[in-house]
């Protein structure tokens, strides 16, 4: 029983229900233009399902699975997506121009220009973020315990 | 009328519990309570009466939505708030353990006694 | 008349989680009340602030048990300052003052004014092509707005590591320059 993390029934748990939880971050994330939803939410779920991780099976195994240097990359990628389709727009205008000149049908998903590509960078940003700042909370309070 | 009352009553619980505790958690916690209560003055006030959420659905009648939609604009600035107050949470706390870590207690009078 | 019963509600959840003694029962009380603002917002039909409630709800209530758990629940000094409270009397006299200043002047519940948002709700499917006002508002009509957002959020979280990182951090017997 020298194992991190919790019992064995809160491991099985979480282990059927993370992926459940991924999904339906991913969903909000995706439909976030037709019904409600949108990056803040999606990214916060997704976000949610990784700090679950990290309680259930200790720091090494939530770190297995997206460790500090991916976060990071991920955490840039996002804000680089959102900031690059902002900046998209300079090329017809103005900056955050809706640059698409066929919006598409309404109520399909591959509608409203870039508001999904925008929804995709917050989506990724702000759930890596509020893993990293909770592994920054979690992390350094373990490793200063060690002295 | 009497909602924007009791509205505004939360918000003076939190700004009674930033001034007068003494506990750093307290603080924070009074913190969450302000936020609370200004996002949901914000929707009050765009609030219609027999309102619907302001999202399409298919084949709705576009006349029926516009004239039954809640204001959408204070939606928009409260979304971007809320996360906003998460990032204060989470600031405060790393602050508040930092404290912890120098002085043994989450008291604000003992911090100010111990110098150095 | 239900949301006058939450809000009652979440009046109480409040005091309790200022005044109970046990940090951990206020944490739990201040959830509570998180919860019901998002009903809240869930009856006043705003359901994209509500899942957003909710879940920044979840989280914040895990990183403050993780924060206060684990550490002595240390003794407040139970001293009160008659400086302390002649100033939070004073401050609330003002507050009240122009809190019905207000209340005179704002709109009356139910009644908005609607005058830059009608443009949007009329416009919004035909400009942008999203049946979500709200997601065309905040990403399209207003992306600076979301631009700031994402900065402040990575200004915090820098904050918070910045903060708490073990390296560079001065040694116990080690002097002030």
């Amino acid at each position: 029983m020298n194992k991190p993390g919790m019992t064995l029934i809160v491991k099985t748990i979480v282990r059927i229900s993370t992926s459940l939880i991924l999904l339906y971050g991913v969903y909000i994330v995706a439909y976030g233009q037709l019904t409600p939803g949108g990056g803040f939410p999606g990214g916060v779920i997704i976000g949610a399902a990784f700090i679950l991780l990290c309680l259930a099976f200790g720091k090494e195994v939530a770190l297995k699975k997206m460790s500090t240097a991916s976060a990071s990359i991920l955490d840039s990628a996002g804000a680089l997506i959102f900031l690059g389709v902002a900046l998209l727009g300079y090329i017809w205008g103005t900056f955050f121009l809706n640059f698409f000149p066929n919006k598409g049908i309404p109520f399909h998903l591959w509608t409203a220009g870039i508001i999904p590509l925008c929804n995709i960078g917050i989506g990724l940003k702000v759930s890596v973020c509020l893993f990293g700042a909770f592994i920054a909370l979690v992390l350094f309070r373990v490793a200063k315990k060690e002295n | 009328m009497l909602i924007y009352v009791l509205c505004i009553i939360l918000f003076a619980i939190g700004l009674y519990g930033i001034v007068v505790k003494k506990n750093l958690v307290k603080i924070i916690i009074s913190f969450g309570i302000l936020d609370y209560s200004v996002n949901l003055f914000f929707i009050l006030l765009g609030y219609k009466r027999d309102g619907i959420a302001p999202i399409m659905m298919k084949g709705q009648d576009k006349a029926q939505f516009v004239a039954q939609a809640v204001d959408p604009l204070p939606q928009a600035l409260v979304l971007t708030s809320i996360v906003i107050g998460l990032g204060i949470t989470i600031l405060m706390v790393a602050i508040a353990i930092r404290l912890y870590d120098k002085y043994g207690t989450f008291d604000v009078m003992k911090m100010r006694k111990l110098k150095g | 008349m239900l949301l006058i019963i939450l809000l009652i509600f979440m009046i109480a959840g409040a005091i309790i989680a200022l005044e109970t003694k046990n940090l951990l029962s206020a944490v739990i009380a201040v959830g509570a009340v998180g919860a019901g603002v998002s009903i809240c917002f869930l009856m006043l039909g705003a359901p994209d602030i509500a899942i957003t409630q909710m879940a920044v709800e979840t989280l914040s209530l895990v990183i403050l048990i993780r924060a206060t758990i684990s550490r002595d629940l240390t003794h407040v000094t139970a001293q009160k300052e008659v400086g302390g409270l002649i100033a939070i009397g004073v401050f609330m006299a003002i507050f009240v003052l122009f809190s019905t200043f207000a209340l005179m002047e704002i709109p009356s519940f139910g009644k908005p004014l609607m005058t830059v948002s009608s443009h949007y709700v009329q416009n919004g499917l035909a400009q942008t092509g999203a049946s979500n006002i709200v997601s065309a508002i905040i990403l399209d009509y207003r992306g600076y707005d979301t631009l700031g957002e994402a900065t402040i959020l990575f200004v915090a979280v820098a904050g918070a590591i910045v903060l708490l990182r073990k390296k560079g951090r001065k040694k116990v017997g080690e002097k002030d320059e």
